[in-house]
């Protein structure tokens, strides 16, 4: 496509040409806006039922806050090496978008470790989400944002190797712009989930 | 090896079931055998499953819609049939098991198999025209929400012969959908064809709105769109907030059902009416995705067949975004006996009523558009006076149900029953009836006769006040919705009377099936080569019937609302002689047909429990959407000689005609 369309805008019609890679990144902001409503269900399911222990335990008793803050440390890193991806992209240097995207993929990596230490943990203790609706919602809300991160991890991966394939182009970019905003709209996420399941849980 | 699947699921001690079951796997090999025997798979597979133009994907969409209007209405005739019968002790011939099913099966087909596929259909088939567009900003997530949505059909489908369906009614209330209360297979089918077809949906949301706002061609301002444009606008919006609810909902439900969590169980913390708060909150805008794109077709086709600018265009943009914004905040009517209290409740029944003030600003539009005009009494316009009528009528009975003290008497009461068939069928079938009509020819070059769409519209028209009145009367009787039997024979002449109104509706679907017959069969006498076989205003009758594959030779130039007309009324004005040029174009892709196959098999696997072939599907539709990630080869050129000859032999043509 890039080579083709590249040679085709060069000489002819600017009407009928809406920039495709635009088009793309605007799309992919409207289905992150729908994504939020998924989590912003999941949000309010959670305020409801938060209460719903059913005689097992609260927030303050399970979560292990120094845990939990680093893995959130390492997702925030993330974010920041992802921004480093994309100034590199934007200077064209295909080796260093890699590295930093690779670092990113390092650093998701931890978090989900994290995460997946936790979740174990808590089922090993006996409180899996099938002991009470707070343990229920937590587990689910806590475990989409895992999941949407596991996602972005492979589609890092899937990213490295259309950059040693195809390098920067005009399919990848908007790509790679796309993935930048997946990547930090689930920092933001997080951020909530961090502030309103775990800090308000252990108050 | 194959979960809870076993030969027991076949209900072969169900007579009408089997007979079902006979049909269709008769009527199934007879089309498959059809197809081979007349060699023509590759062409389905190459122009049509595989397809991104969207006017092919609003044909696939319609046919679909239709073939499941049949299946919804023939729960529809059972369920008359059974009520007609089953007064003061009778059983009638539905056992309750069964009947639970049918009306569970009535309500998710007629809305989500129907009405959705038939809406987007004309979304597809429409929009891009209007706004002078080659097609949609992403063509191959057009055909991939197509096809998981055909595939979420399929599975329905299959509920009836493999298994069984829910038994809770078409919105699949918690607790009783819970495993404790249904530990049977069939809420598991309305989960996974509901959040297959569901997420088909939400991307055709995002790519109708991205479409609508990023490809209009030039001049083609916000407030010079089409109305039709601007309802599916405001429609897509709200598929893009709320079908994200269901998703959540659906999701904690199936966890609830699959990993024995307490979302919304009765004991462990869990809080049902959180279920139907969620339910609701993407129930109530849902009804209006149906409903704004019906009011886009009425007020093209008032305005063309009126030969008027329509009435208001301004304040009918408003209120259609007035009543997008409203759609949110009134989820509470269908639960104000939940308990939430007078303040609550008097919020949501005031919220309820404003609605009224936008969608009365519209009625007065249409009215007015019609007051001085030229009305020609076609089909299409005779769907719409009947809509305005009996809209208006479903409204005011929507206005009581929303004033809470009234509604804890007619809560769950036929009167439920008989108001949102009002506004479904009086809004969304007329509407969709009257889109048909309005925009075949634009779909296949000819018109449809016109005799045989009129006598559908009246057995429609009478067959509906016939069939639910009567409902109407008997709820202040005291008659409950979804009722298998009742003990008051008094009520039984009321239910014939709704039986009979049944059968007039079902005389005017045959109308419409004999006419879609009669008219093909006559495509010749019926053909339109003009392009514009009604005079009309919006850009879509500037290009030729069917529109070529790519819409528009040269993209149009936009200069005020209804701009065709105008373009029309300037008449010799010197024609754009300007060269053509290459034509950009998406190809077509299997990998649409391809995920969406992987994700029904894995849905009928997570149904049944078996997890190998669920991991497998789900490995299959990462691998071919990664295939698809991979391919670059996903667009082309034709060339400006192709795009001149298409032109040319369109042109000689209407010449000839001429």
């Amino acid at each position: 496509m890039a080579t083709e369309t590249l040679h085709h805008d060069a000489h002819a019609d600017d009407h009928e040409h809406h920039d495709a890679g635009a088009t793309k990144v605007f799309g992919f902001w409207v289905y992150l806006m729908s994504d939020l409503v998924i989590f912003g269900s999941l949000f309010a399911t959670y305020a409801v039922l938060m209460r719903g222990t059913a005689g097992g335990p609260t927030g303050a008793d399970i979560f292990e806050l120094p845990l939990i803050l680093f893995g959130t440390f390492a997702l925030l890193v993330s974010s920041f090496t992802f921004g480093m991806g994309v100034l590199a992209m934007n200077a064209n240097r295909v080796g260093q978008v890699k590295m930093w995207l690779a670092i990113t993929f390092v650093l998701g990596l931890m978090f989900l470790g994290m995460e997946i230490y936790e979740f174990q943990h808590l089922i090993h203790e006996g409180y899996g989400p099938d002991r009470s609706a707070f343990l229920s919602a937590f587990f689910t809300l806590v475990g989409t944002h895992g999941l949407h991160v596991m996602f972005g991890m492979i589609w890092i991966l899937v990213m490295l190797v259309q950059l040693s394939t195809k390098g920067l182009n005009d399919m990848t970019r908007p790509r790679i712009l796309c993935l930048s905003l997946f990547w930090h709209f689930l920092d933001i996420v997080w951020i909530c989930v961090f502030s309103f399941v775990y800090l308000m849980g252990v108050l | 090896m194959f979960g809870k699947l076993s030969l027991e699921a076949i209900p072969y001690h169900e007579p009408i079931l089997v007979l079902a079951g006979i049909v269709g796997i008769l009527g199934g090999a007879a089309l498959l055998g059809a197809l081979t025997y007349f060699r023509k798979w590759g062409w389905l597979w190459n122009e049509w499953f595989t397809s991104v133009d969207h006017k092919k994907l609003g044909i696939m969409y319609f046919i679909v819609a239709l073939i499941m209007l049949l299946r919804g209405f023939a729960d529809a005739l059972m369920m008359r049939t059974q009520q007609a019968i089953a007064a003061g002790g009778s059983a009638g011939i539905l056992p309750p098991d069964h009947y639970d099913q049918i009306f569970t099966a009535h309500g998710v087909i007629m809305i989500f198999f129907v009405a959705m596929p038939m809406v987007i259909g004309l979304m597809n088939l429409v929009v891009p025209l209007q706004i002078g567009a080659r097609d949609v900003a992403f063509p191959f997530l057009n055909n991939l929400s197509f096809w998981l949505f055909a595939v979420s059909a399929l599975l329905i489908n299959i509920s009836l012969f493999v298994g069984e369906f829910a038994t809770t009614g078409w919105l699949a209330y918690a607790p009783l959908s819970g495993i404790e209360y249904s530990p049977g297979v069939g809420v598991d089918y309305w989960i996974w064809a509901l959040q297959i077809s569901g997420v088909g949906t939400t991307l055709t949301g995002i790519n109708f709105f991205v479409t609508i706002l990023k490809m209009r061609t030039k001049g083609m301002t916000l407030f010079r769109m089409p109305i039709f444009t601007w309802t599916a606008l405001c429609s897509n919006v709200l598929i893009i907030a709320s079908f994200p609810i269901l998703t959540a909902t659906v999701a904690m439900l199936t966890l609830d059902r699959y990993l024995g969590m307490n979302f919304f169980t009765n004991d462990m913390g869990g809080n049902v009416m959180m279920y139907v708060n969620l339910i609701w909150a993407w129930g109530h805008p849902e009804v209006y995705i149906l409903i704004l794109p019906a009011f886009g077709v009425f007020s093209e086709v008032i305005a063309t067949f009126a030969r008027k600018r329509l009435f208001g265009y301004h304040t009918m943009v408003w209120a259609t975004i007035a009543i997008t914004v409203l759609s949110f905040i009134v989820w509470l009517h269908h639960f104000f006996t939940m308990g939430a209290g007078a303040n609550v409740n008097a919020f949501f029944g005031i919220m309820t009523m404003i609605i009224a003030i936008p969608t009365g600003v519209k009625v007065f539009n249409w009215i007015f558009t019609i007051f001085r005009g030229r009305l020609e009494l076609t089909s299409p316009v005779l769907w719409t006076l009947g809509f305005i009528v009996t809209f208006t009528i479903g409204g005011m009975t929507g206005v009581m149900l929303a004033l809470p003290a009234a509604n804890f008497v007619l809560h769950n009461s036929l009167f439920v029953i008989a108001h949102f068939h009002n506004v479904i069928i009086g809004g969304v079938v007329f509407g969709m009836m009257a889109g048909l009509t309005y925009w075949f020819p634009k779909a296949f070059g000819f018109v449809l006769d016109e005799k045989w769409g009129k006598r559908a519209f009246w057995c429609w028209l009478i067959g509906f006040y016939v069939a639910f009145i009567p409902p109407y009367i008997l709820a202040f009787y005291g008659a409950v919705r979804r009722m298998q039997s009742y003990p008051n024979a008094e009520w039984q002449p009321y239910m014939i009377i709704a039986f009979v109104g049944a059968l007039i509706i079902m005389a005017g679907i045959a109308c419409t099936v004999i006419q879609i017959v009669i008219s093909t069969r006559n495509r010749k006498a019926y053909e339109d080569v003009t392009g514009d076989p009604w005079d009309g205003r919006t850009l879509e009758w500037s290009t030729s019937s069917p529109a070529p594959f790519y819409n528009f030779a040269r993209l149009p130039v936009v200069g005020d609302i209804d701009s065709f007309w105008s373009q029309k009324q300037r008449s010799n004005e010197q024609l754009d002689n300007a060269p053509y040029t290459d034509i950009h174009m998406p190809r077509n892709t299997a990998a649409g047909p391809i995920i969406s196959i992987f994700a029904m098999i894995f849905g009928f696997a997570m149904v049944w429990h078996i997890w190998w072939l669920a991991a497998f599907s789900a490995v299959g539709m990462l691998v071919s959407f990664l295939a698809r990630v991979f391919n670059d080869d996903i667009d082309y050129y034709v060339p400006a000689a192709e795009v001149e000859r298409i032109e040319r032999a369109h042109q000689q043509r209407v010449e000839a005609q001429a």
